[in-house]
């Protein structure tokens, strides 16, 4: 197969695929406009091409990737569930997509009630006081709420400068909060995969502002010491940042405001169903608790009894940290999908995620190695020690084999305390019929492995790319076109 | 429940199989300490039809540019998108993906981010560009602290035209790491170059200026290049990427970091997101820029193709020392502006540029006309221009309500410093007729 | 695999000392470990390195490592050659692949570096960990 064309080597001089209106106001001449140094003189070089070639040259690119829609994504932490079809129909909604973000407020007040609504779902589901909408991922939400630690702090009149963060945890952890100017700690953690508390005890002093963790954590347990360890952090005068990454697990079973968290934020574009559009946008809403409320940033959505409004006079808030409100359409997606679900549906989502999860780590045991032999919540571990030992078969080479069993692979390599992951998560929308069969195709990968080990180490051999020189991108960056 | 397969039978099995009694057990280590026992308080589940019933209803209490004229943009755009955008973002390859991790399956993604990097460095003039930032403001804030981090200078100056709300941004980042920001003033709807000279001193890390500026006004971008280059700090200009259909592409002015909102390009307004910030930079500084990065390669045999590249920068790889904390960026906005990009091609960028050029100087003289309404400044502009206002401006906004015109933004909101004026914008999407009705509503309101 | 002149640190670099000077680089183990090397970041000549600080980084497609000066000096010669060519490190790692040239300024230090034997059984703990 030859290579498939970039838009910009399909263009042909004199194509058109735009089509714009006359200038229907008497035309003056650019020059006594714009002062001649300040034009370009050249077009820019972009494509000229028909709207055809246009609709061809993404509807051929869209085919050549997976997505939830066309199968199974057991990509750990990030929870791939289907993103509901009337959530995509509900945020295309004119009086929601084509409404200007400065429109005077009362010409705006279903969009404010929608958004003060969702704020307060999400307190409820994270058993928190108040929420803020306007990050825009979550890791824009850790940066948002190691900033109210600091500003909390600051406001007390104390300068704590280290965030503690398990060694289990996401790499947005650590690059927060040293955006947020803090320094990292990292704690261990111990041999059923929680936070070690004797080594927690150790690095607990006066200059802690805060401890990160997600729970369930990154190798899908929950912390059975969570009590402790916000005791352990409130006592030395700490604060707790609870990573929602993991949130999809516990929703009705435990709210992290209650299990000692003075943060949390949520991902919307994982537990709350939204799409991730191939890497974004996402949504990451910040919740916190009472003592923290005044340094929400600002705007933050308020309510008089009558009117819903916007309210930035807060003199101990951080600022802001995104332009207008937040990804308001993500928002809408969330909400349409917490009105169709209710309580008892967002319990039952947790319910069948951790029971999926369960279902398929407890199928794989025989084959395939279990660092932490405990239940799991809604994702789990697992590794090919004994594969490897006896083929060299290592975990890339499996994740790649799947790919020709038409599954995208777990998030492999992550958590970095395990050697060779492999981090499934399955999502509770996926039925038995498909566990089932990635359960076959992870043990056929294995038998092939014992059997035919090449035939696994050169996968993938179906998709319409091998695999790629990575160091070569690397080494000498290709990362743009130029015209020959 | 229409979005979780499991049947009850599914569930007896899938329970004996994992060798537990019920579902409860597998939840028992939780703590009984924190375990929540009570119902969450959110309202009963709804089906499909009555969730859109009440999403509708919601949406019509809000005022859209399809059934409201929109001379309103300080940041926010009402530019026509072109039908085969949201075909295009309609394809659920790309809107059900996540990020391309594994890129034998993620191609579309890939290569789309690729194409996206490259437009932005066509229409920008500069050698690299990122696959996105959340938004222009989280950019500029961004471009910033690689300024810093480049430099090793602690000094930022930002120009008071450059939007508010970028400039508030910037603020909360550079506080949390404990950088100077520095406001250089303006005069006549621009920045004062004189007060910017003394501000840019020998620690300055960067200037960042609009380009136009808030107020739709052209920057004297060259002599602020200079200035800033005579000091050795790092140009971050902030850009509209419509303009760059007829005004010079920034490297030509020498920026050195590029950066603007790009919701113009195929994104609908959305009452303020998701947008996308775009950022761009000199080859130089490719291993300082924040992001993710889509790079073309060659695969076992030989074969094009495109992976994710320089991760080495990425917080999942370098952790604390990483050059942002960004994961998720916007991804399918970016391919929103991408399709936009290639549907207009090299000659219709210019069009809609020149549209929006002709049609605003066309409001802004008939306006300039009108009887208790003045030009605010005399610099040259773009697509909007602010006007002085006899009248009160909220209620002058506030009575063109009526007469279903959005009709800008009132200054005073976030400049104190000029209590009345009224920032307007023209789109291509505006017609003569349009603008017209608007100018005689005003006459009747004076 | 490591060679019997040079001399080794325990967080993996080489030493190979003539007259004053001792060109360094890393180990096969630790460039083995990365991977195929994609950028190497390289010290100023000129500028002065202290035993066991920092003196460069070296990146692999998806790991990003620091180099320790195995003693300290002043960098007399970086090799540029891995601007272009980093892989020089995976395909020429005690020849090719050295990274920077120090003039030793207390060659007492060398004392305290591993010899080749006691480096391999260094790695083979690490490996074994």
């Amino acid at each position: 197969m030859k290579d498939r064309k970039l838009i910009f080597e399909l263009s042909r001089e004199g194509r058109c695929a735009y089509s714009l209106p006359d200038c229907d106001v008497p035309r003056k001449e650019r020059a006594a406009m714009l002062p001649p140094g300040s034009l370009r003189h050249e077009p820019p070089e972009m494509p000229e091409v028909s709207e055809v070639d246009v609709v061809r040259h993404y509807t051929g690119l869209s085919q050549l990737n997976h997505g939830v829609d066309i199968g199974f994504y057991p990509l750990g932490s990030c929870t791939m569930k289907y993103s509901p079809k009337m959530n995509e129909v509900a945020a295309q909604l004119p009086g929601f997509a084509n409404v200007h973000p400065y429109t005077p407020y009362e010409m705006t007040q279903g969009a404010l009630q929608l958004m003060w609504e969702l704020q307060g779902y999400l307190a409820e589901i994270g058993g928190v006081d108040a929420v803020s909408l306007q990050p825009a991922a979550g890791a824009h939400g850790e940066l948002t709420g190691l900033l109210m630690i600091r500003a909390y702090h600051e406001h007390r009149g104390e300068k704590r400068t280290k965030i503690i963060i398990p060694d289990s945890a996401h790499g947005t952890n650590p690059a927060s909060a040293v955006m947020c100017g803090f320094k990292t700690v990292e704690v261990k953690s111990d041999e059923r995969g929680g936070v070690d508390l004797e080594e927690l005890g150790k690095v607990l002093d006066r200059d802690v502002a805060g401890l990160m963790l997600t729970n369930p954590n990154t190798l899908g347990l929950f912390d059975e010491n969570i009590h402790v360890i916000a005791k352990m952090v409130h006592d030395v005068g700490g604060l707790l940042y609870y990573d929602g990454a993991n949130a999809n697990a516990i929703m009705g079973f435990a709210r992290p405001g209650d299990t000692g968290f003075d943060v949390v934020h949520f991902n919307l574009h994982k537990t709350f169903s939204t799409p991730h559009g191939g890497g974004g946008p996402g949504s990451g809403p910040v919740g916190v608790k009472k003592h923290l409320e005044p340094f929400l940033p600002v705007p933050v959505v308020g309510f008089d009894g009558e009117k819903y409004f916007l309210d930035d006079d807060r003199p101990l808030s951080i600022g802001r940290v995104k332009s207008f409100y937040g990804n308001f359409s993500v928002m809408v997606k969330a909400y349409a999908y917490i009105r169709s679900m209710g309580p008892d549906g967002l319990r039952r989502v947790s319910e069948n995620a951790v029971l999926n999860a369960n279902y398929l780590m407890r199928n794989l045991t025989d084959v395939y190695d279990l660092p932490y032999d405990r239940h799991c919540k809604h994702e789990f571990i697992v590794n090919p020690r004994r594969i490897k030992e006896k083929t060299g078969v290592k975990t890339l080479d499996i994740a790649k084999r799947l790919l020709d069993f038409g599954v995208h692979p777990p998030t492999v390599y992550f958590p970095l305390i395990v050697d060779e992951a492999l981090m499934i998560e399955p999502t509770e929308t996926e039925s038995k019929e498909t566990l089932d069969y990635f359960i076959w195709a992870l043990k056929e990968i294995a038998k092939e492995a014992y059997e035919n080990p090449e035939m696994v180490k050169t996968a993938p051999h179906t998709t319409v790319v091998g695999r790629l020189d990575e160091a070569r991108a690397a080494r000498q960056p290709d990362i743009r076109w130029r015209k020959q | 429940m229409r979005y979780i397969p499991n049947t009850d039978k599914d569930r007896r099995e899938m329970l004996a199989a994992i060798g537990v009694d019920s579902l409860e057990e597998l939840f028992s280590d939780i703590p009984a300490e924190v375990r929540f026992r009570g119902d969450m308080k959110l309202p009963a589940a709804m089906s499909e039809h009555e969730v859109l019933w009440h999403l509708k209803e919601l949406s019509s209490k809000n005022a859209s540019v399809d059934e409201y004229t929109c001379f309103l943009g300080a940041g926010a755009y009402d530019h026509f998108i072109p039908s085969v955008v949201g075909h295009v973002l309609a394809r659920s390859e790309f809107y059900t993906a996540y990020t391309p991790y594994q890129p034998e399956v993620s191609q579309a993604v890939l290569q789309s981010i690729y194409e996206y990097q490259s437009l932005v460095c066509a229409l920008t003039g500069m050698d690299v560009a990122n696959a996105s930032m959340y938004d222009g403001a989280s950019a500029v804030a961004e471009a910033a602290l690689m300024a810093v981090s480049q430099t090793r200078r602690q000094r930022v100056v930002v120009c008071r035209s450059v939007h508010p709300e970028s400039r508030d941004v910037l603020k909360t980042y550079a506080a949390a790491v404990g950088l100077e920001i520095v406001e250089a003033p303006m005069k006549d709807g621009v920045t004062d170059l004189e007060a910017l000279e003394s501000l840019v001193t020998n620690d300055t890390a960067c200037v960042i200026a609009q380009h136009p500026n808030f107020f739709g006004n052209l920057e004297p971008v060259e002599e602020i290049a200079r200035m800033v280059r005579k000091v050795k700090g790092l140009m971050v200009a902030s850009v509209d990427p419509i303009s760059l259909g007829i005004l010079k592409p920034p490297a030509e002015y020498d920026a050195d970091i590029v950066v603007g909102e790009g919701q113009s390009l195929g994104n609908p307004l959305s009452f303020g997101g998701p947008y996308l910030g775009f950022f761009a930079a000199r080859e130089q500084f490719v291993r300082r820029m924040p992001g993710r990065i889509a790079g073309a390669t060659v695969d076992v045999h030989g074969k094009r193709g495109f992976v994710l590249t320089l991760q080495t920068r990425e917080q999942h790889i370098r952790r604390e020392r990483a050059t942002s904390n960004i994961c998720s960026n916007e991804a399918l906005n970016a391919l929103a502006a991408a399709v936009y990009l290639s549907t207009m091609g090299k000659k219709g960028i210019e069009q809609v540029a020149d549209l929006c050029l002709q049609k605003a100087h066309y409001l802004h003289d008939a306006l300039s006309r009108l009887e208790g309404f003045e030009p605010a400044f005399g610099a040259p502009f773009f697509k909007e221009f602010a006007v002085r206002c006899k009248l009160p401006v909220r209620d002058l906004i506030r009575g063109m309500l009526d007469h279903k015109i959005l009709a800008g933004y009132e200054v005073r909101q976030t400049y104190p410093e000029y209590p009345d004026l009224l920032l307007v914008c023209v789109t291509e999407k505006r017609t003569k007729r349009e603008m017209d009705y608007f100018v005689a509503r005003l006459e009747g309101l004076v | 695999m490591y060679p019997k002149e040079l001399k080794y640190t325990k967080t993996h670099e080489w030493i190979r000392v003539e007259g004053t000077r001792g060109k360094c680089g890393i180990t096969f183990y630790a460039s083995d470990q990365l991977g195929d090397i994609v950028f190497v970041e390289l010290p100023e000549v000129g500028q002065d390195v202290v035993k066991g600080e920092t003196f460069g980084v070296v990146e692999s497609v998806k790991a990003v490592s620091d180099c320790y000066a195995p003693v300290s000096g002043k960098v007399v010669a970086v090799n540029e050659m891995l601007e272009t060519q980093p892989e020089l490190i995976n395909q020429s790692t005690y020849d090719e692949g050295w990274i920077i040239e120090v003039e030793l300024s207390d060659p007492s230090e060398l004392d305290d570096l591993m010899d080749a034997q006691q480096y391999e059984k260094h790695v083979e703990e690490a490996g074994h960990h």
